[in-house]
């Protein structure tokens, strides 16, 4: 059952062979069993997943056919869900209780999926290594003294630990395809405006995507189907005709044409990450797909860009947690201005102090057009570079981290190090463009490889379609750590 | 040489749409505190703005109005600062790109001291939507604040003028002008009490030929009696203490109408530094030259328009043409009772000016709370037309309609205020006159015209009041003669 | 440009951060880092270049004109810090 594909797990619970309540109870004992260690949910809650369950199976059995029906999704933990504690991974919001759902947590609500609990994450998204997590770190399944990456490790730990059946992530600059690379799993973050931001609690608002995190690019296909579509209370999520993500799993891949990046593969990539990306490329040939050198001239100037535009956004988005109406206010103050000074101090951690400094200092007078103007006109130079490069190939491969998935701790103290394990995966967001990353083979310390593939806007069907040939041909998704 | 004043005007009117500026909640005045408060308005984790088409309606009228550029493009841009009437921590306005461009107004300076009555136009830099902040409530709460969000996330239109203000009391014609007009085209209820018309004056004064001066900017002013006592006083302030030998620092002040002087606010926003971006949850607002014929359409004829037409085609004069356009109720009235008597138009205009309007005054009414409509007062209109009633009747007539309702045709009926018009009538009451009176005929015919008055009279006495004024001089005019 | 250690307590006060002596050098530390990461933008010429806010080229959608939300007061305060009288309490603000 673990292992089931989400399509199968429908079936069998169409076909009365396992209940939603019995399924769900599995995953929570998992989840009871395993959390402790890996720390993959802040927030589990049986009796609201138990009582979601029933509703499921009373809709089976009322014939339902929708193909999430009684499917246990976790969520992570940045999508406001009604009833539950949503902490967006921060002390700020420890005691938030969702009065509203998200637009993404409704959809698979009226698909009828079984809310399985809140995934970890590092606090507001702002990670590479789910270490900034007030509720502590996440442990990698593949290896517990490894990162899960970040900024959705919880989800990634929690999938790949089968401590879920799939689940939801959010990516502002790699926080889906990075600690989807780094658990060994598939994760996509859509176009930007495909799935609406309502209800997802806002790092940077011009970057943020959320998007499905599965074993596999069929199962993603299932959750984006529920996931995507217009949204009129998000401004920016776009009315496009409703699409079946599905539709184009099986077709073949003859005359694909895969662009490889060369900046994707100079210095910084380690040796081993190369070799397992060189070898999907191989594969890929042999399913029919041609090769072209392509260039993305300005993708090195992605990281600096970044941490420019998120931090601003970031800064004005988060002056909302004052303490006034909801989360968290300093148990003792004197006057007004020291009641948000240490509400805002003692309740968010290091890391989302520091963006918040880095963007209310680029924003500030005097140094706005030098920042945030200049990194927003390179933020265009950097989305023509793919405008040009889509001429030439349908989608774009590269790696998803320069790295497998380093240890708890390593990156320590050095904000600048950590920031430059997103350089293959910021573009994309500044871009607005849809990225994946699947699993295509071990490194040195045997961890789990992603592969980065790029598709031009709207083109997820696509990219699904590429995912799921090379995973017909390969096995490395069904992959297990062990001891799972 | 002697200090000139100058005055730049930001004026605040609140949209009156149903729902607010980024959310689905009520703008309704006056609800229990939070309890139009909704999820976006409280800016809980997560939520989004979606711009409301009534409010950017309003800023296009406004716009056609002043004959101001709308922008094809304008831009949402977050202001940011910190206070607990703020719930995002930044207030989502306009700043680089605003949606109403450049525009005027001509306002009507009234006459004061040594200045005369005169027109002057003031210029319009530019207008731009933005959302209200909730409001604090300081009366005691164990020594804290509470804070009421109802009224954050309304609509307001800020509409910034060039300084082009000499004093206060063009300040206070110009604030009076942009009130009169943002009513008439029913865009604001202008309702001062309640907030929804607030002005921010910004002061300072120079020597004629010199640069401006350093200016204070008055916040919050919810009168215009308190517009014109701030700016005098503040003035007057800034004068003397340039007089004395001090300078003027840029500062935000309050008014304190109980001492009638301004000052400094407590609360300093460090450096004014709002860190303006361009609002990432919103996209560049587009408005198409079709968007703006079609609101063109619903933009009533404006109160200039209105005065030259009423001067041009209903030859009444400037000073009760600008009266009757000082509000869009008092036009429509105008216009409506206009409709029943069309060839006289003074007639209606002297009526409102005067007893209509002295009535209401009275009775402390306002125009669209007038107990006589324009089809009752046109009725009567009719009738002094027509000679049915003279003028003194007519006043009978509309006290009791004014008191009691009902229409001019049956009062003049139930109290038998027609007037005798029957011609073989009024001659036989003058021939008895005449004939009555030798002496004082002999005196009028010998040139002592003056005596016409005691005819008169007489013969008013004689038909009880009724006779046709006009008729009755023509006739004792004639006889008389001999 | 090089960010000082007064700018680093400004831009904390202006984000209603506080911050000992000690955390501003830190800060102050890992942000001048974090800059020199930033400052390799400043080598590039963009002139003529529009900036780009938006990842899609589309314009703002309007809402209609309609009251859709209705009275929610007491859940939204079941999770405030401090109400009374349907107010959300703070220190005393002063203008």
């Amino acid at each position: 059952m673990l292992n089931s594909s989400l399509l199968q797990l429908g079936a069998a619970l169409r076909a009365r062979k396992i209940s939603s309540v019995e399924l769900t109870q599995l995953y929570l004992d998992r989840i009871a069993t395993l959390n402790p260690e890996l720390n993959a949910y802040i927030t589990v809650n049986p009796d609201m997943s138990l009582a979601q369950a029933r509703t499921a199976d009373e809709r089976i059995t009322q014939g339902d056919a929708s193909p999430l029906a009684g499917i246990p999704i976790a969520q992570k933990d940045i999508f406001c869900a009604q009833g539950w504690r949503t902490t967006c991974g921060s002390r700020m919001l420890h005691n938030f209780v969702s009065p509203y759902d998200a637009h993404v947590v409704s959809q698979f609500n009226s698909a009828g999926a079984v809310n399985l609990g809140k995934t970890n994450m590092d606090e507001f998204a702002m990670g590479s290594s789910n270490e900034t997590s007030h509720f502590g770190a996440v442990k990698n399944p593949w290896n517990r003294d490894a990162v899960p990456g970040g900024s959705s490790g919880g989800t990634a730990a929690a999938v790949a630990a089968r401590l879920c059946a799939a689940a939801t992530g959010t990516d502002t600059g790699g926080s889906i395809r990075q600690p989807a690379a780094l658990c060994g799993i598939s994760g996509l973050k859509p176009t930007y405006g495909v799935v609406s931001r309502y209800g997802m609690i806002a790092f940077a608002s011009s970057l943020d995507q959320a998007g499905p995190m599965a074993r596999s690019a069929e199962d993603m296909a299932l959750l984006l189907n529920a996931m995507a579509g217009f949204d009129e209370r998000d401004s920016t999520s776009l009315q496009r005709e409703k699409e079946d993500y599905a539709r184009e799993l099986n077709k073949p891949l003859n005359g694909l044409r895969i662009g490889l990046p060369r900046e994707f593969f100079a210095t910084g990539l380690s040796a081993d990450v190369a070799q397992a990306v060189d070898a999907a490329i191989t594969e890929y040939k042999k399913l029919g797909a041609s090769v072209v050198d392509i260039s993305l001239p300005n993708s090195r100037l992605s990281v600096p860009v970044y941490y420019v535009l998120a931090p601003a956004e970031a800064s004005s988005n988060l002056s909302r947690f004052d303490g006034v109406r909801y989360g968290y206010r300093a148990p003792e103050y004197g006057d007004l201005a020291d009641m948000y000074e240490k509400s805002r101090s003692q309740g968010f951690g290091a890391e989302v102090k520091r963006r918040i400094m880095i963007g209310t200092y680029v924003l500030s007078h005097g140094y706005y057009d030098a920042y945030y103007l200049q990194a927003q006109k390179i933020r265009r130079l950097i989305a023509q570079d793919f405008t040009e490069a889509f001429q030439q190939c349908d989608v774009i491969m590269g790696p998803t981290s320069p790295t497998t998935a380093f240890n708890l701790g390593e990156k320590g103290d050095d904000p600048v190090q950590m920031y430059l394990s997103d350089i293959y995966t910021i573009a994309v967001n500044l871009a607005g463009l849809p990225g994946m990353s699947i699993p295509c083979g071990f490194g040195n310390n045997n961890m789990p490889v992603g592969l980065q593939i790029i598709g031009n806007y709207f083109d997820e069907a696509r990219m699904l379609n590429v995912a799921h040939r090379y995973q017909l041909a390969t096995d490395w998704h069904v992959r297990t750590p062990s001891g799972i | 040489m002697t200090w000139e004043i100058v005055i730049g005007l930001e004026v605040h009117t609140q949209l009156s749409t149903h729902s607010k500026i980024f959310s689905g909640a009520s703008t309704a005045f006056g609800a229990e505190p939070n309890t139009q408060a909704c999820a976006v308005d409280l800016a809980l984790p997560g939520v989004l703005p979606v711009l409301n088409k009534g409010a950017v309606e309003r800023a296009i009228k406004f716009g056609l109005a002043t004959g101001s550029a709308i922008a094809p493009r304008s831009v949402f841009a977050r202001k940011n600062y910190f206070y607990p009437d703020l719930p995002k921590g930044y207030q989502i306005s306009q700043f680089d790109l605003p949606v109403v461009g450049n525009g005027q107004l001509t306002i009507h300076v009234p006459a004061s001291g040594k200045t005369e009555a005169h027109e002057k136009v003031v210029r319009i830099t530019r207008a731009h939507l933005e959302e209200d902040a909730g409001k604090s409530l300081h009366e005691d709460f164990h020594g804290m604040t509470g804070i009421d969000l109802n009224r954050a996330g309304t609509p307001l239109l800020e509409i910034v003028s060039e300084p082009d203000i000499r004093n206060a009391a063009e300040a206070v014609a110009y604030a009076k002008a942009l009130h009169t007009l943002v009513r008439w085209i029913g865009i604001c209820d202008g309702n001062m009490q309640e907030g929804s018309f607030r002005c921010d004056a910004n002061v300072s004064v120079h020597k004629p030929g010199t640069p401006f001066g350093t200016r204070r900017e008055i916040k919050n002013l919810n009168s215009f009696r308190f517009l014109e006592q701030a700016i005098n006083y503040e003035a007057h302030w800034q004068i003397e203490t340039l007089e004395n030998g001090g300078t003027i620092q840029q500062a935000t002040v309050l008014f304190d109408p109980d001492k009638g002087e301004t000052r400094m606010m407590r609360t300093k926003e460090e450096a004014h530094d709002y860190r303006y971006f361009p609002d990432p949850d919103l996209l560049p607002l587009e408005i198409s030259p079709q968007w703006i014929e079609e609101v063109r359409t619903t933009l009533p004829e404006l109160p200039q328009a209105k005065q030259a037409r009423y001067v041009n085609e209903l030859g009444l004069s400037a000073y009760d043409a600008g009266i009757l356009t000082a509000s869009r109720e008092m036009a429509d009235f105008f216009e409506a009772t206009q409709r029943v008597v069309p060839k006289d138009a003074k007639l209606c205009a002297n009526w409102l000016i005067g007893e209509v309007s002295a009535q209401l005054n009275r009775d402390g009414l306002e125009m669209a709370q007038c107990p006589i409509t324009a089809q009752q007062l046109g009725g009567m209109l009719k009738r002094i037309a027509d000679s049915t009633i003279s003028n003194a009747g007519a006043k009978d007539v509309f006290r009791t309609m004014w008191a009691e309702g009902g229409d001019a045709d049956a009062i003049i009926e139930a109290k038998g205020l027609k007037q005798v018009s029957d011609a073989g009538a009024l001659e036989k009451i003058v021939d008895e006159i005449i004939a009555a009176n030798p002496a004082q005929v002999a005196e009028y015919r010998g040139g002592k015209e003056k005596v016409f008055g005691f005819f008169v009279g007489l013969a008013m006495k004689a038909s009880k009041g009724k006779a046709n004024p006009a008729q009755m001089n023509e006739i004792l005019k004639r006889k008389l003669a001999g | 440009m090089s960010l000082t250690l007064e700018d680093v307590k400004k831009v904390a006060r202006l984000a209603r951060l506080a911050m000992t002596e000690q955390e501003a050098q830190a800060a102050h530390a890992q942000l001048a880092n974090i800059f020199g990461l930033i400052e390799e933008m400043q080598a590039v010429d963009t002139s003529g270049i529009a900036p780009m806010s938006h990842a899609q080229d589309v314009t703002q959608r309007l809402r209609e004109d309609k009251v859709t939300e209705g009275n929610q007061r007491e859940k939204f305060q079941a999770i405030a810090p401090q109400v009374q009288a349907g107010l959300y309490l703070v220190p005393q603000v002063i203008e």
